[in-house]
């Protein structure tokens, strides 16, 4: 005997005597069985069980067992459907196959032929089940909490990162913009001893250097002219958790030898403040740019790196390991699915192939929006090249004209006023990442109305 | 058999096959028929009904049957006639056939018992459609089908 989940089938059959007959010979064999004498009926008792299998006589009164069957398939398309009859002409079993039959019996049946056929049945079940969950455990393997990879460089990066996770060490994670930087983080963050201490991340991009200051270590009340009250600092809000800080490579030199500080001293002063704060939390640091080259070039202290540095991590770019396309396009349309309520079960070959093409210098990221354009768009319930949209290249931008960037400038102003400088969520609404909106806030020279925190 | 099922075998005269299961198209016995009418005369110390019938048996939906129970029911008829060598144009072997009537009949009652089919091969609940298989599969059930024929037995006394 096994303890196998049973096998549910339905017969639908005008004759009393062929539901009676076919139902106890079926429950012999152990499966479950419902019968019922007609299409309609048959439509009633659908939505109340997971069906694997359904008997359908072809002649019925009403609703003919070919009509039943394209009624089925269209809310459960999987269904797989036996049409049995007593007469049997070529014809109507073309027919009946054409239209998505699984088999075609015509009674009286061999006992063999459907004990066999049910057999094959339940044997693929059984393969499809197992796929699904091999499927699972495989994919468990290549996920690190939100990243997802086959690649052996990021496999070695995910293993790492576990490691990494209960060491408490700092760790320098590089990698373009978007290739997943603060994923990363949080995984080491989720992964290490601190993880249900709070996990604060801040970026160190375009913010002046007075107001990253204040970002990050605090201030107290009348410190600067609008420091009306006491503001604790991300080092604070990450403590006994960890801070993770992004953009490291674009701080300044003076912030930077403040950093190296607390980070040697493990203690810092809010920004008018007299008091010393122990820190105890554990820093990531995060950058796009090459410290090293920075370091050259004068604009980054190599003593700073060096402590930053002791564990590092690089993340590869996305054309560097296309073979994750096809794996993060599956997560993706799997995550989109879920939160806008769609359900897109694949994509075309023509334009996975589209988007193993494609350089992808926003990375993952990048890829996440296209998928997510694409979703919002798709027609039916597969992606096909023409759902695909992948953004305008650096030289079609350059034949832009200066009014459409005037109006570029505009709207990101009026977004930001919209958001009140909330640059995550003016970043969200515009489509693009915050990196890219700080590179335009910069570029275009926006400024909040009356802030900037004067010392 | 008796060994098998741990009980008393009693051998009951023989009745009539009712005359109504018989299906004139297909030269068969509709088996379900026959299964009433043995019901109406279950002795009352008898803990199942086995029929024995020469004749070839059928149900509608089936071109034919070895045998039928009552799944966790009373009675269980099965037929000798495919199980003879002579219904495959071969010569007769009375062994042969006792042995697969025991299998048939076993397996039969196995299902009044509550069992359905085992994957076993070694069972001899596992399905069988054609006289290969029934000699394929083994001459007992296996410890599995065991338990699960003395639960049930044993709730049907309880109940």
């Amino acid at each position: 005997m096994t303890m196998e989940k049973k096998v549910n089938i339905m017969v639908v059959d005008d004759e009393e005597i062929v539901r009676d007959s076919l139902t106890s010979w079926l429950e012999e064999d152990g499966y479950r069985v419902e019968s019922v004498e007609s299409g309609r009926k048959a439509l009633e008792r659908l939505p109340e069980r997971e069906w694997d299998l359904m008997l359908v006589d072809l002649k019925m009164p009403g609703m003919d067992g070919i009509q039943l069957m394209d009624e089925v398939h269209k809310t459960a398309p999987e269904m797989l459907v036996i049409i049995m009859t007593a007469y049997a002409t070529v014809d109507t079993a073309v027919k009946a196959m054409k239209k998505g039959a699984y088999d075609y019996f015509v009674k009286p049946f061999n006992p063999d032929d459907i004990s066999l056929t049910i057999r094959k049945i339940v044997d693929h079940h059984k393969l499809v089940q197992e796929n699904l969950f091999l499927r699972k455990e495989l994919k468990k393997q290549y996920q690190l909490r939100d990243m997802i990879s086959k690649n052996e460089r990021m496999l070695e990066i995910f293993d790492l990162a576990r490691t990494v996770a209960n060491s408490g060490s700092t760790v320098l994670i590089q990698g373009e913009s978007g290739t997943g930087k603060e994923l990363l983080a949080r995984a080491i963050h989720d992964a290490s001893p601190k993880k249900d201490e709070p996990f604060i991340s801040g970026s160190c991009a375009s913010l002046s250097e007075g107001l990253l200051e204040s970002e990050l270590f605090g201030h107290e009340k009348g410190a600067f002219t609008g420091a009306t009250n006491i503001h604790r600092g991300k080092f604070e809000l990450a403590q006994d958790g960890t801070l993770f800080l992004d953009e490291i490579g674009d701080i300044s030199l003076k912030l930077q030898m403040d950093l190296l500080r607390v980070l040697e001293q493990k203690e810092f002063r809010r920004v008018g403040g007299s008091e010393l704060i122990a820190v105890n939390s554990r820093i990531l640091a995060a950058t796009n740019t090459d410290l090293k080259k920075a370091i050259e070039g004068g604009r980054f202290r190599a003593d700073l790196y060096y402590r930053l540095n002791v564990i590092s991590i690089h993340i590869p770019p996305l054309r560097e390991r296309r073979e994750d396309i096809p794996l993060l396009v599956d997560h993706f349309i799997e995550k989109f699915n879920i939160e806008m309520g769609k359900e897109i079960r694949g994509i075309s070959e023509g334009a996975v192939g589209i988007l193993i093409g494609n350089d992808w210098p926003g990375n993952a990221r990048e890829l996440r929006n296209v998928i997510e354009r694409a979703v919002v768009v798709a027609k039916g319930n597969i992606i096909t090249e023409s759902d695909i949209s992948l953004p305008s290249t650096a030289s079609d931008a350059a034949h832009r004209t200066k009014s459409l960037e005037e109006i570029e400038k505009a709207h990101i102003q009026v977004v930001l006023k919209e958001n009140q400088w909330n640059i995550v969520r003016s970043a969200h609404a515009l489509g693009i990442d915050r990196v890219t909106l700080y590179n335009k806030i910069k570029k275009f020279g926006l400024k909040k109305e009356g802030a900037a925190p004067k010392k | 058999m008796g060994d098998c099922l741990m009980a008393t075998v009693r051998i009951l005269p023989s009745i009539p096959i009712p005359p109504e299961s018989y299906e004139a198209r297909r030269n068969q016995y509709y088996s379900t028929k026959i299964l009433k009418e043995m019901l109406g005369g279950v002795p009352q110390d008898a803990l199942k009904l086995l029929g024995v019938t020469d004749k070839d048996l059928c149900i509608p939906i089936l071109t034919y049957v070895f045998g039928e129970a009552q799944v966790g029911g009373m009675a269980a008829v099965v037929s000798l006639a495919r199980l003879r060598q002579e219904h495959y144009g071969l010569t007769p072997d009375r062994p042969l056939l006792l042995e697969r009537l025991r299998k048939e009949s076993l397996h039969e009652l196995g299902h009044t018992f509550g069992l359905v089919h085992c994957p076993s091969r070694a069972c001899v609940m596992y399905l069988s459609n054609t006289v290969v298989d029934v000699d394929i599969r083994g001459r007992d059930y296996c410890t599995g089908c065991r338990t699960v024929m003395a639960s049930n037995t044993a709730a049907g006394r309880r109940g």
